[in-house]
């Protein structure tokens, strides 16, 4: 067990955990606003990543054209989804809603299944091609790494510059507090509902976007995503940004870690102990609190 | 008067009868994974078999009567395949089936097509499929034999002078039953086994996997897995700049999978068969012929590359149709022509099936082939130019 080994693993780990992280952060920011656990989460990466794979290579287009295009138009997707079935709903429970955004999630894969074909398709790396890598302290890294990492430390900033420092972040933050005060403020919730999808869909799609070149994609890699970020946001409590970085990248992390230190098929027993732990010693994960945790209505 | 008119009816009635019976179209069913996890399979093989279904009743069908291959989508299931078998069997009244795509789906249908004594003949690849052979009259299969696969790129090994293989494998039916013959064949082929590790077929990266096996002293890597992850390890490998000799199964037939491989793709080899490369192979050979045109036929009415997936399926169908143009539409006759399959040029390989060998492939079957610029060549072509 050396300290390369070691890094390597840490390393790929958080790699992983930086997209599982933003699929968490997507869950979130659509949880605060609306209280909404919206499953369709891990479509939007799909989308965004397809986008970018038809873009690239079928037409053509230059990688830091199609990054954004793709991006913008999984943030319509995302949009559309919202007005066609979040919009119409009046006071749906909680079940409801999560009934809701499964069926949506099926609807999205079977519309990308139709759109594209069932085949895996792959893009190459924005740099360099797949197989460069640099060399540090006996570990090697994949150039693709640092643009997921950097995906998720410019969503983040982004995030938090929206949320604090623009006047529609904070009317957002707003209506996620106290939805009826907000209201009576002037702010329309129904269109901080929508502006929300439209957060969480483009930074799925960013995450497909970045991940793609490294991981290929399909129109069925939806849904293992939804889960691993789904239980990112547990872990790390539920409503916290920070906590879906903290959660996502300790998933990643164990995954990786114990597919390179225990026997095979340990990693999916591994993080679900932790996750059985550590709801029962901090149920509202690791940064959350009561009072986000209590779901909110609609 | 009447009496005569009654008569005329009755024997004009009895002829359309007669006439409507030839007409009847001969049913086959086909159980394929066109949706769910394993579509990549599914697809090209319910692609073919349509195709094959058309062409054969534009030539006038088998015997004069029409064929029709009853596609069923198992979604890659193995208790929708059971379902959807036993509905085949018992509603449609088929003669025969053609598939499942998956090697569960396989292992779970055969007690089903047993206990109904209708022969199947499965595009599938693990070797219990049709193995021990006593224990599966009715079941036959198309895709080479794992062990054979194993048997040549261990032989491989040995010729470059290694010894030491580390093993990474998917866990799907295939993987496994492929990871167990690696692991039963290794000792008597003087092959060590340095590292046994698995991945999940959704996996997106295999970093870690491969960094215990570049820590444990292999001398080449084996990956043993049919879904589209298998195209990530050759890139992870050299991304982690493991540049030993890598060996894919069987599994890695379809061009997509090269491509995905980009520049990490130069320099694999894997055994298959030779629809991948049949431009290259001699104008004399057995195979060229039908080979070439399902080729052709395949990518001009479908517009996607042929892979050795689809392949199974021509062979399967092709085998079903000829044993009941010998045999007629009667399913234990189907069977017995389907047993004694003798000569057929497929794109597998040329089939003898045999009551020991519901395969009907031996070791020549397979071509050594290698990825170059995101196509497949010949290995022995690529070997020579160098």
């Amino acid at each position: 067990m050396t300290f390369a080994y070691l890094l390597q693993l840490v390393f790929a780990g958080i790699a992983a955990g930086s997209i599982y992280a933003m699929v968490a952060l997507g869950f979130n920011v659509i949880y605060n606003t609306t209280g909404i656990i919206n499953f369709a989460q891990g479509e939007f990466v799909m989308i965004g990543g397809m986008l970018a794979v038809t873009l690239t290579q079928t037409a053509g287009v230059p990688v830091w054209l199609a990054l954004p295009v793709a991006v913008v138009v999984t943030a319509g997707v995302g949009a559309v989804v919202e007005l066609i079935f979040i919009e119409p709903l009046r006071s749906p429970s909680v079940l409801r809603m999560i009934v809701i955004t499964i069926g949506v999630a099926i609807i999205l894969r079977e519309a990308a299944l139709h759109v594209w074909d069932e085949q895996m398709r792959a893009m190459p790396p924005f740099v360099g091609d797949e197989i460069s890598s640099y060399e540090f302290m006996g570990a090697f890294f994949k150039p693709q790494a640092f643009w997921i990492i950097g995906a998720l430390v410019v969503s983040v900033i982004a995030l938090e510059a929206f949320f604090r420092l623009t006047i529609t972040g904070q009317a957002m933050r707003a209506v996620a507090d106290q939805r009826d005060a907000a209201a009576l403020v002037g702010i329309a919730p129904k269109r901080m509902v929508l502006l929300s999808f439209v957060v969480a869909a483009g930074l799925g799609g960013l995450a497909g976007v970045v991940v793609t070149p490294d991981t290929q994609i399909a129109y069925n890699v939806g849904t293992e995503l939804a889960i691993w970020g789904f239980l990112a946001m547990v872990i790390g409590g539920l409503g916290s940004a920070a906590g879906a970085i903290a959660g996502g990248l300790l998933i990643g992390v164990m995954l990786k870690v114990a597919d390179g230190m225990l026997p095979p098929d340990y990693r999916t027993g591994l993080v679900f102990v932790l996750l059985l732990v550590l709801l029962a010693v901090r149920p509202t994960g690791i940064l959350g609190s009561r009072a986000r945790a209590r779901l909110r209505e609609f | 008067m009447r009496t005569c008119g009654l008569m005329a009816l009755c024997v004009a009635m009895f002829c359309t009868g007669l006439a409507a019976q030839e007409a009847e179209p001969i049913k086959v069913g086909a159980l394929f994974a066109v949706t769910g996890p394993a579509s990549f399979l599914g697809v090209p093989e319910a692609n073919t078999a349509e195709m094959l279904a058309d062409q054969i009743n534009e030539a006038g069908g088998i015997n004069g009567r029409k064929v029709e291959i009853l596609v069923r989508d198992t979604g890659g299931d193995p208790q929708k395949t059971v379902a959807l078998a036993t509905e085949l069997i018992i509603k449609d009244k088929v003669v025969a089936i053609v598939g499942p795509s998956r090697s569960g789906s396989s292992m779970a249908v055969i007690p089903v097509v047993t206990k109904h004594e209708v022969p199947l003949v499965s595009c599938a690849a693990a070797e219990t499929i049709i193995s021990p052979v006593e224990q599966r009259k009715w079941v036959f299969k198309t895709p080479q034999k794992d062990s054979q696969v194993i048997r040549h790129i261990y032989m491989k090994m040995k010729d470059m002078g290694l010894s030491k293989a580390g093993i990474i494998t998917g866990t799907t039916g295939f993987g496994g039953a492929g990871r167990a013959q690696l692991l039963k064949l290794a000792p008597e082929m003087g092959i060590e086994i340095v590292a046994d590790e698995t991945y999940p077929p959704t996996a997106t990266d295999m970093t870690a996997q491969l960094t215990k096996i570049k820590a444990s002293g292999a001398e080449a890597v084996i990956n043993w897995s049919i879904v589209p992850a298998q195209a990530i390890v050759p890139k992870n490998m050299k991304q982690l700049k493991m540049d030993m000799p890598f060996f894919q199964s069987h599994g890695f037939g379809n061009v997509k999978f090269a491509e995905a491989c980009g520049a990490a793709g130069d320099g694999i080899m894997f055994p298959a068969g030779r629809i991948l490369a049949v431009e290259d192979l001699p104008d004399d050979h057995p195979q060229k012929a039908p080979c070439l045109k399902y080729k052709q036929d395949y990518e001009a009415r479908f517009k996607e590359p042929v892979s050795t997936f689809g392949g199974h399926a021509y062979d399967a169908v092709m085998i079903v149709v000829k044993a009941i143009e010998k045999a007629g539409p009667d399913r234990a006759k189907v069977r017995d022509a389907i047993e004694a399959t003798k000569g057929f040029a497929g794109t597998g390989g040329v089939f003898n099936m045999s009551p020991k060998d519901h395969n009907g492939l031996g070791m020549d079957a397979l071509e050594w082939l290698t990825v170059k610029d995101s196509k497949f060549t010949l290995l022995s072509k690529v070997a020579k130019a160098e």
